[in-house]
């Protein structure tokens, strides 16, 4: 009865004896020459397919870039783009015309990309509040959200830099004189919109302060609802960055002309910022980018160079 | 009852008069110095048997409890954590700490303190258990009883620490004194004791201490009821040879010596019991006035870790800067016009209440200052906070495992190898030079009595261990050819063959026996020849002769027979002043000549008469006692035996014996000598036994003249008793010598030469004289015949000037040039021959080496000594082993190790970089000042070569990695702040980077740390000039410190730059969403926790399932704790909310990202490594593919394996090997010369034989051949 117990405790005896005597089985590799080459082998074989099949999914991706800031100001404001953008009576209307030069299948993803734009200083990404995000004005602590935190000792909601600054351009696209439809939908992640932005918080005192940063806020709409909130206010890493606008979701043909009617509301123009719109189709990979498959190609390549390097070495000065 | 009073009655001899000279001189200068009590130094007071008085000022003396404790329950606290934080990396992190607490730090507050408090906190927990054994072992110590008189002459037991100045104390035989005692009386008539002071000065022979005639009456209890006197000595002072003081004992005033006082930690032997005095009390007593406080010791690889921590410091620094001159920069010409800041307008900033200094275009140098602290924060993941700790953790566990490996464990004491402080595992690795003391620790100190050559016939077997080894190796060559034709066992064959070496010997004696080494059944004695045993010498020639010689055995001695109460035999056992006088006894009594009584002039025999077959009890006179000196060499006694014929029988240093034996006593002399150097080469002591027969009427007129030199008082009586005994001592009869051995601990000589072949020196400094020390030096191969012996010593005029007029400048200076010019032509010669590779050996005495250490002298000494095989000092005092030590230790700048069992080697053991104890059976101050403890001296060989070498490499390799991760991770973080315009945002999450360094990287390292091995146990045994590794540091040079620092600079910048760009700015998945910074980070992240701990598997060598559980859970955890941060509520986890499995999980581009980059951040150290191990392999690549390679077959029996076996060992002048290989050497010449005789001998004969012994004496030189290029792998 007592032996499988006993048994047991002998071997986890052993164990341990195994242990302090420093000798527990173990496996000892060893970079035998052959190892070597078959690693360096196995690593090309890995990754130039890997290298290929990404470098394809990337050139599947069309995209088109379409750089609006300048173009957008009127020449005869274009010495003081500063005054012109900050002056709320002139129109800030503007019509670009993008070519489609490849075939875009839907959905096809609109993003505004702006340069120069640092949204991830310390003192832009502090100032937030998730918690009245989610809370509204029930919750009273705001002071991470200096210096946009209260106006005339009213709680802004939502506070803070980020939603203050909140971008405020926006596009229309009309191909054959037929208005493109736009998905504004999940174009924020769902985790945000289900769980941080609050369903029945709304905008409150909102740019109305002496100071008016960026775009306002549907007073009537909860935050969870107002996806470019949620989207901007998702800090973007880089200085230049793209933030996902909306999807459209027919299909683009080769050499249709889209024409984009804008409004130029946010102002780059102050700190030398550019604004792009980028009309982008996805692959299973994401977007355009063709570094990594370079860089598995590179890999691979110098991987398979080493081995037959080392293959020729190990037959010329075989130990 | 019978018994007791047989003892109190052997008891009451009058010493005195045995020991009729040199004992106990009458000293001349001692008033002299008794003047001086009084005056200051010398102001101390003692009431004898009123401690009570003690008690209040000014006659306020300390207890006599000691404490070693470094902490007491106060002192703990701050203490500790003064040591804590007097590490920079330690310190940087309580003021990152403490600044976070200000808002000024980049993370939240518990991501910064939680680190630290564990960190010390681990560190301290440790201090305190170390020093609660400390305070353990103070506790026994102290606690020990000692029988105090408490009034009326009631003796108590009362504890060490409760003892006061002024109590009297009775000390029992074999007990230690409590503290510094004045001897009042002992058991013995004469107030004599014995006194054996190895604690103190490591010298093994009794001293003898006496007490004032005054006090002789005060030797029962009841004595003491009344007594009072008064001291008046010296202050407390660490001079172990000096005492000066009064005794006022009955209103007469006594002047006080030495040799009254005991001391503490010196034992009582010999002696039933003495009652004394307490003069000084614990930490007044010179013992302890003589022990240093042990230094805190740190390792070679801990203090370059230092440098490390110093250069991740500049490096640091240097970034902050960058960082805060950039934001400043930024601040001032770009920032103002970024409106979505809202940066405070300098000019109108009074309505806003924004107090945000870091940014302050108003204000830019106060934020550059402010962002430069906060840089510092935020890049101290450059700084290894976790290092510490680790390596503590790893280091505890280390000695655990050093503590219980099972081959370090020794059955006879039941003692294992105790690593004491854990924080010098890795030294040992790395040691060069070992400086051992002798008894103890090489030696048993113990006599056994192995040889004798009587009337020059050698008995007790002829051949050595080396001999027997070089004879076998040889033999094992000559197989083929059966060499003896009538005998076949091969221990006669090697006999056969040996008799080359030992020419003609043993062709006289065939029935010589070849003896095998077993376990003596007697103490002392391991002697094996039938031709003198059970009673056979009576059948050798030259009865008389032999007689003669075992009656000098039996007499000529200091020796008491010892009644044995419970004994079976009728054996007797003795007690002497030196252990190899009982040797002498005990082999007397074998041979039939039992010494079984001495009463004051008689000297007792039981002898076994060869002509009646009878034992006869025989009565022998002693008359005189000539007493043994160092300075003399020799000893006599004169006795008249019933025949009344008068003896004078003389034992002593051959050469002392050798130049004074008549011409007619020189019979055996050439015979002897020969034997005499084969034993001396032996490493065993010997000592010529001579006689003399006097007439009376000579004996008589001699004896007139020594009874007036023993009378005379003054400088000259000296010189008087010396000029006495030389006109007796002289004209004898040579009568043969006799080979005892200082016996070596088990495993010795062979643990020595495996030293040798890793590579290290070592060095002997014993307090033993220099005769001893050499065959100590012979029987462990530290010394061989065919060595270069270079001795250094004061010549005999210095030495009689430094006596005379020692104070004298001039005196000195001329001993200091001759010690000088002696070591200068050493060095000559040294240099000269340097290219004969033949080797040396230094031995120096004490007192030469006093002026060899001296200013000018020493760095000569030092280079001389360094570059002798092996150097042997002797008579060296313990504040000299522990100078030498220190002075090697500065001058070669090599780690030294250090090895003793005894107080006196306490300097040396705490000097040295590694202090080791033996922990065997005496007192255990060595074992408490050293670092390792060791039960037996041959454990070293595995404690160095196996764990040290490992500690080593792990600590090394652990230390390179600590740092490389923590580059490569914290630079990542300083690159992101140059796309932030260096506003102090992190890329990652808070607790991501908390977790960095206590979860998701520490276990791995952990595990690497305990369990490396680059080859196992057996494999470093068998190579040990892998261990050369160590000394030559190659695992943790500067080249690779730099070499992995910057592998840590491309992994972060492959890491940083591949995420940037490949995520930046597109869509990071189908839906078009893109990365932000918590997605970025998150990605980032995960592939620095990939390269991190892929490199660690790629430098672990060693795979048990610890270290891939470690890995690859490490890799899993973050994944987990991801998965588990992202679940929690969005009010804790922030940004980070989902991050896996909403966003990056299901994109595939992550995992892509991940593969390449972990691959290519690993490839330019993966290059490296292929590279180096194909084409520049090292030691320890080289057996590691041996070993693979080679499995399949018996490895061992490959020839490869054994040329690199061969190719590992160093070539090495000391250690058996060596001497093995020069014996086989020289048998191999004198074959060769045999060979010519032989031949032409043969020739006449057989001419087929002498074609065989030919062609064996080919082979022998093609074997001869082979071992010169590498001994050692057939013996082992």
């Amino acid at each position: 009865m007592t032996d499988p117990n006993r048994e047991r405790y002998r071997i986890r005896e052993t164990a341990f004896y195994l242990f302090t005597q420093q000798s527990l089985p173990a496996c000892k590799p060893v970079l035998t020459p052959g190892w070597v080459i078959t690693i360096f082998l196995f690593m090309g074989l890995i990754f130039i397919p890997v290298g290929l099949v990404t470098l394809r999914a990337s050139h599947s991706v069309v995209e088109i870039v379409d750089r609006y800031d300048i173009e957008c100001v009127p020449e005869s404001s274009r010495i003081d783009k500063i005054s012109y953008i900050q002056d709320d009576s002139i129109p800030k209307n503007c019509s670009r015309f993008m070519k489609v030069r490849k075939y875009m299948k839907a959905p096809i993803n609109i993003y505004y990309q702006l340069d120069n734009y640092y949204q991830n200083h310390r003192r832009y990404v502090k100032s937030r509040s998730d918690k009245q995000l989610l809370h509204g004005r029930k919750y009273h602590d705001t002071s991470s959200c200096q210096p946009v935190e209260l106006n005339n000792g009213q709680p802004i909601v939502p506070c803070g830099l980020i939603a203050w600054s909140l971008f405020n351009d926006s596009f229309t696209f009309i191909r054959e004189r037929a208005e493109l439809k736009v998905n504004r939908k999940n174009i924020a992640w769902k985790s945000d919109r289900d769980h941080k932005f609050g369903k029945n918080v709304h905008p409150f005192s909102f740019q109305n302060g002496t100071l008016i940063g960026g775009g306002k806020l549907y007073p009537k709409i909860p935050l969870s609802d107002q996806e470019d909130l949620i989207v901007w206010m998702r800090t973007s890493a880089l200085p230049s960055f793209r933030k996902l606008y909306g999807r459209i979701e027919e299909d683009l043909d080769v050499d249709d002309v889209i024409v984009v009617n804008l409004m130029n509301n946010y102002n780059t123009y102050s700190f030398g910022g550019k604004k792009k719109l980028v009309l982008s189709t996805s692959s299973w990979l994401g977007g355009k980018n063709n570094f990594l498959g370079h860089a598995c190609i590179i890999v691979g390549c110098s991987s398979l160079v080493l081995a037959i390097v080392f293959t020729l070495l190990h037959l010329k000065y075989r130990r | 009852m019978a018994a007791a009073t047989s003892r109190t009655r052997k008891g009451k001899i009058r010493w005195s008069k045995l020991y009729s000279f040199a004992c106990l001189r009458p000293s001349t200068s001692e008033e002299r110095p008794a003047d001086r009590v009084g005056q200051p130094g010398f102001s101390r007071v003692v009431f004898c048997n009123e401690p009570y008085l003690h008690k209040k000022k000014p006659y306020k003396y300390p207890y006599n409890n000691i404490s070693t404790t470094k902490y007491n329950v106060l002192t703990f606290l701050p203490r500790a954590l003064f040591e804590q934080f007097r590490r920079v990396a330690n310190f940087y992190f309580l003021l990152a700490a403490v600044f976070s607490l200000f808002s000024l730090a980049p993370f939240s507050r518990a991501s910064l303190i939680v680190p630290l408090i564990f960190v010390v906190g681990i560190s301290m927990i440790k201090e305190a258990i170390e020093d609660w054994h400390r305070f353990l072992q103070d506790l026994d110590v102290n606690n020990r009883t000692v029988k105090a008189h408490l009034n009326n002459g009631v003796f108590v037991d009362k504890p060490w620490k409760d003892l006061r100045v002024g109590d009297v104390v009775k000390v029992n035989k074999d007990e230690y004194f409590p503290s510094d005692i004045l001897l009042l009386s002992s058991s013995y008539e004469d107030g004599l004791c014995y006194v054996e002071t190895m604690n103190l000065d490591g010298e093994t022979n009794l001293k003898i201490k006496r007490c004032l005639e005054a006090s002789l009456c005060l030797n029962e209890d009841e004595e003491f009821s009344q007594f009072k006197a008064k001291v008046r000595c010296e202050d407390p002072n660490p001079n172990l040879y000096t005492f000066v003081g009064t005794l006022e004992f009955e209103k007469e005033s006594y002047p006080l010596s030495p040799s009254q006082l005991l001391l503490r930690d010196s034992k009582l032997r010999n002696t039933d019991y003495i009652y004394g005095v307490v003069i000084f009390s614990g930490h007044d007593t010179k013992a302890v006035r003589n022990s240093t406080r042990s230094p805190s010791k740190r390792s070679r690889i801990e203090r370059k870790m230092d440098h490390i921590i110093y250069i991740l410091f500049s490096m640091l620094v240097l970034v902050s800067l960058v960082s805060s001159i950039g934001s400043s920069l930024f601040l001032k010409h770009d920032m103002v016009d970024w409106w979505y800041l809202r940066l405070p307008d300098g000019s109108s900033s009074e309505d806003d209440d924004d107090d945000d200094l870091f940014f302050n275009p108003s204000k830019p140098v106060k934020s550059a200052v402010l962002q430069f602290i906060r840089a510092l924060i935020l890049y101290g993941y450059l700084i290894p906070i976790s290092l510490y700790v680790s390596i503590e953790v790893v280091k505890v566990l280390q000695k655990m495992l050093i503590d219980k490996d099972i081959e370090l464990y020794d059955e006879v004491t039941c003692k294992s190898v105790q690593a004491r402080t854990s924080n010098l595992n890795e030294e040992l690795g790395q040691v060069e030079m070992i400086l051992s003391d002798k008894t103890g620790t090489l030696t048993c100190n113990q006599m056994e009595f192995r040889k004798c050559s009587i009337a020059g016939i050698s008995y007790g077997g002829d051949i050595t261990d080396v001999d027997l080894a070089a004879s076998m190796r040889m033999n094992a060559d000559f197989e083929p050819f059966e060499f003896s034709m009538d005998e076949t066992n091969r221990g006669t064959r090697s006999f056969e063959l040996f008799e080359f070496s030992v020419s003609g010997f043993s062709a006289q004696n065939g029935n010589a026996r070849l003896l095998k080494t077993e376990e003596p059944v007697i103490k002392g004695f391991n002697f094996r020849d039938d031709r003198l045993m059970n009673k056979n010498w009576i059948h050798v020639p030259n009865l008389s002769d032999i007689t003669m010689f075992f009656r000098v055995m039996a007499l000529c001695h200091t020796g008491i027979p010892i009644e044995d109460d419970n004994r079976i035999t009728d054996k007797l056992s003795y007690e002497a002043e030196s252990p190899e006088e009982v040797s002498f006894l005990i082999a007397s009594q074998e041979f039939g000549f039992q010494f079984f009584r001495r009463t004051q002039s008689l000297m007792v025999l039981k002898e076994f008469d060869p002509s009646s077959m009878k034992e006869v009890e025989r009565e022998y006179k002693l008359l005189n006692l000539l007493e043994f000196s160092s300075s003399r060499k020799r000893m006599s006694v004169i006795v008249s035996n019933e025949d009344g014929r008068f003896f004078l029988l003389c034992k002593g240093a051959d050469s002392i014996i050798f130049d004074r034996l008549a011409d007619n006593g020189r019979t055996y002399e050439q015979a002897t000598a020969l034997h005499l150097s084969s034993y001396a080469e032996d490493g065993l002591r010997t000592l010529a036994f001579a006689y003399r027969e006097l007439e009376a009427a000579e004996y008589e007129h001699w004896n007139k003249i020594f009874t007036q030199a023993k009378a005379t008082i003054g400088p000259e009586r000296e010189e008087l008793l010396e000029q006495a005994s030389e006109m007796i001592e002289k004209d004898l009869i040579l009568l043969g010598v006799v080979a005892v051995e200082d016996k070596l601990q088990k495993g010795v000589p062979e643990c020595i030469d495996k030293l040798a072949q890793a590579g290290l020196k070592i060095w002997l400094l014993t307090g033993d004289k220099r005769e001893t020390a050499v065959n100590i030096g012979f029987a462990c191969s530290l010394l061989r015949q065919d060595m270069m012996q270079f001795h250094l010593s004061l010549s005999r005029e210095a030495e009689s000037n430094k006596e005379v007029k020692w104070l004298l400048f001039l005196a000195l200076q001329a001993i200091e040039e001759d010690i000088l010019q002696q070591i200068q032509s050493s060095y000559k010669l040294l240099c000269e021959e340097g290219n004969n590779e033949a080797p040396y050996g230094l031995i120096i005495d004490g007192k030469a080496l006093e002026i060899a250490l001296r200013g000018n002298v020493k760095d000569e000494f030092l280079q001389l000594a360094v570059n002798c095989a092996s150097v042997i000092c002797c008579r060296v005092s313990p504040k000299q082993k522990a100078l030498i030590t220190r002075l090697v230790k500065q001058y070669t700048g090599r780690t030294t190790l250090a090895i003793g069992d005894g107080a006196n080697d306490v300097g040396m053991i705490q000097e040295a970089d590694i202090g080791v104890g033996i922990s065997g059976m005496e007192g255990m101050q060595a074992v408490m000042a050293s670092d390792f403890s060791l039960p037996q001296f041959r454990f070293l060989e595995r404690l160095l070569i196996v764990h040290g070498h490992w500690c080593y490499q792990r600590i090394s390799k652990m230390v390179l990695y600590f740092v490389y991760k923590n580059v490569a991770f914290g630079l990542t973080l300083f690159y992101y702040e140059l796309y932030t315009s260096f506003s102090g945002e992190a890329l990652y999450n808070d607790w991501y980077m908390t977790m960095f360094n206590v979860m998701l990287t520490s276990l791995p390292v952990i595990a690497l740390g305990v369990l490396e091995q680059d080859v196992s146990s057996d494999i470093c045994l068998q190579f040990p000039a892998l261990y050369q590794q160590g000394p030559r540091n190659v695992h943790f040079s500067w080249s690779r410190i730099i070499g992995w620092i910057l592998n840590g600079v491309v992994t972060s910048l492959v890491i940083f730059l591949a995420n940037i760009y490949i995520l930046s700015p597109t869509a990071l998945q189908r839906n078009g969403f893109v990365v932000d910074i918590d997605s970025l980070g998150a990605i980032t992240y995960t592939c620095v926790i990939w390269t991190v701990n892929c490199q660690i598997a790629l430098i672990t060598h060693h795979f048990t399932w610890i270290q891939h559980l470690s890995i690859w859970g490490s890799i899993l955890l973050w994944y987990i704790f991801l998965l588990v941060y992202g679940a929690l509520p969005p009010n804790l986890s922030g940004n980070a909310f989902q991050v896996l499995i909403g966003v990056i999980g299901p994109a595939p581009l992550y995992w892509t990202i991940t593969m390449l980059v972990g691959v290519v951040s690993l490839l330019p150290y993966f290059v490296h490594i292929t590279i180096q191990r194909s084409f520049y392999p090292m030691d320890d690549h080289i057996i590691q593919e041996m070993e693979k390679c080679l499995k399949k077959y018996d490895a061992r029996d490959n020839e490869m394996w054994e040329r690199e076996q061969r190719n590992s060992q160093r070539s090495t002048n000391i250690g058996f090997s060596a001497r093995v290989e020069a014996k086989v050497l020289s048998f191999s010449q004198q074959m060769q010369q045999k060979k010519l005789c032989v031949g032409a001998i043969t020739s006449l004969q057989k001419q087929i034989d002498t074609r065989q012994i030919q062609l064996a004496l080919a082979q022998a030189e093609v074997m001869h051949l082979r071992f010169r290029h590498g001994y050692g792998n057939g013996a082992g």
